[in-house]
């Protein structure tokens, strides 16, 4: 287990969002708790600097004004609960389709599937392919919006099992759920978000 | 060469009217209800182009570079105008009308003065009876393109906009997210431009060589004057269309690579 602070939270807010203060270690989990429009999304995006917020955000000490957007954003990324395309094809949204491949198993899914029109493709497969493209750059920080919301049990627990490698290679990672199990098995905190404001409680499974 | 052409009474307009008058009977006979809005868009055009004539005949007798200057700077703004109207959704505050005008200014000017500097050289350079009618013309099409390059853009990023910000969180620059958006609304402002230039001469007359060519201006002559004019009118609406559009997708995101939509006012 890699320990050390990573990332660093202090003040974040933004409209529709109370100030919130928060310190994640390397190899960390943290859920995010509560209904639909509590502010879930709005934290994490804010995280990202994908929207106009305010307060400071750090990894390893190092600010994320002092680096452009993009740099931050590809150590820092965000997964959309319902992310976006700008091809026909799965293959064609990854740098590497050949490495993307190998990738695939994990997540049951057939490597084939990059090459099929991604019209074609359900809700979940989409979904999982999308945390591909995340995972294929390595970030340091994941902040998954619902990562497995239209998953069935099985493939939860293989996308569960390749989350839980990334934690113990020294990943942090801040997911949004419904499904209190998973956060109970994956995260050692969990926030509860109610109406834009987060209180934290510690976990029972510790990272 | 020698300017014969015929003049036209009054006498002549008003029998040309009787058109209109009988546009204004087939609507009542078909029950179209239209004859109210074709009086009405008869009489502005008489009035307005009777004022447009005397205000370009006070212009021509004082040859001042203060008031041409002004008819050109009222004639941008009007053109602004038109263009923030042609726009489904409007860019909030300032930015809705300041855009397309600053726009279409710099390249209105810019075509205009360059073609009174070189191919036209009047005496003196800003002589309103040259730089009037060449800045209608290139402001008219300059004007178009960029409303329409300003609309495709703002429609198409709040289309795909799940797909830039995904771009954008992967770590992509605004540039890179935004790059063939930009492109197939630069393409869209062109495309009336290239329209026009290849039916010039087969499917239409162009109203300027035509209008030459009625107070007898030696066809060839016309002809030429016709292809300056387009040359001058595709070269304002290309510097016209791509400063509009990449001024607008700068707006549209910012310095920290943020997609902003919230800059544009709601449906």
């Amino acid at each position: 287990m890699v320990c050390g602070l990573m990332l660093k939270i202090r003040a974040l807010t933004r409209p529709g969002l109370s100030p919130v203060d928060l310190d994640l270690a390397a190899g960390e989990a943290v859920a995010l708790l509560g209904p639909s429009g509590s502010g879930k999304t709005l934290l994490l995006r804010a995280i990202a600097d994908l929207d106009p917020n305010e307060g400071a955000v750090s990894l390893d000490e190092r600010g994320r004004n002092a680096m452009t957007a993009p740099r931050w954003r590809r150590q820092v990324t965000y997964l959309a609960a319902e992310p976006g395309w700008w091809s026909a094809r799965p293959a064609d949204h990854f740098a590497d389709p050949a490495a993307a491949r190998g990738l695939l198993p994990s997540l049951n899914l057939a490597p084939g599937m990059l090459d099929r029109p991604i019209v074609e493709l359900s809700t979940g497969e989409r979904q999982r392919i999308a945390l591909a493209r995340v995972l294929i750059q390595s970030p340091r920080v994941l902040l998954l919006d619902e990562p497995t919301s239209v998953l069935d049990q099985e493939t939860t627990r293989a996308v569960e099992a390749v989350l839980r490698e990334r934690l113990e290679s020294g990943a942090s990672m801040m997911f949004s759920t419904h499904d209190e199990a998973l956060a109970k098995r994956l995260a050692g905190r969990w926030i509860r978000m109610t109406g834009g404001r987060a209180s934290l409680e510690a976990g029972s499974a510790g990272p | 060469m020698t300017a014969t052409y015929i003049t036209l009474d009054w006498t002549d307009l008003i029998l040309a009217a009787s058109l209109v008058v009988l546009n204004g009977v087939l609507s009542i006979w078909l029950h179209l209800r239209m004859e109210r809005q074709f009086l009405i868009a008869a009489v502005r055009m008489c009035v307005q182009l009777g004022l447009m004539g005397l205000v370009l005949k006070t212009l021509f007798a004082l040859v001042s570079p203060v008031l041409t200057g002004l008819a050109v700077l009222i004639m941008v703004l009007f053109a602004g105008r038109e263009i923030m109207a042609r726009q489904e959704r409007r860019f909030r505050g300032f930015w809705a009308y300041g855009l397309g005008t600053g726009a279409v200014l710099f390249a209105g000017t810019l075509v205009m003065l360059f073609a009174l500097a070189t191919q036209i050289q009047a005496d003196p350079w800003y002589h309103p009876r040259y730089a009037i009618p060449l800045l209608g013309m290139i402001l008219g099409n300059t004007m178009t393109g960029i409303a329409v390059g300003m609309n495709t853009l703002s429609e198409r990023v709040a289309r795909d906009r799940n797909a830039i910000e995904t771009m954008l969180a992967l770590g992509e620059t605004r540039g890179v997210a935004l790059r063939p958006l930009v492109q197939s609304a630069v393409r869209n402002g062109l495309i009336p431009i290239i329209n026009a230039m290849s039916a010039a001469g087969v499917v239409s007359l162009p109203g300027m060589m035509t209008g030459q060519i009625l107070s007898g201006v030696e066809p060839l002559e016309a002809i030429k004057y016709q292809i300056l004019v387009m040359f001058l009118i595709a070269g304002g609406t290309g510097i016209g269309v791509v400063i509009a559009v990449h001024a607008a997708a700068a707006r549209l995101s910012d310095a920290r690579h943020r997609l902003r939509l919230d800059r544009l006012e709601l449906e």
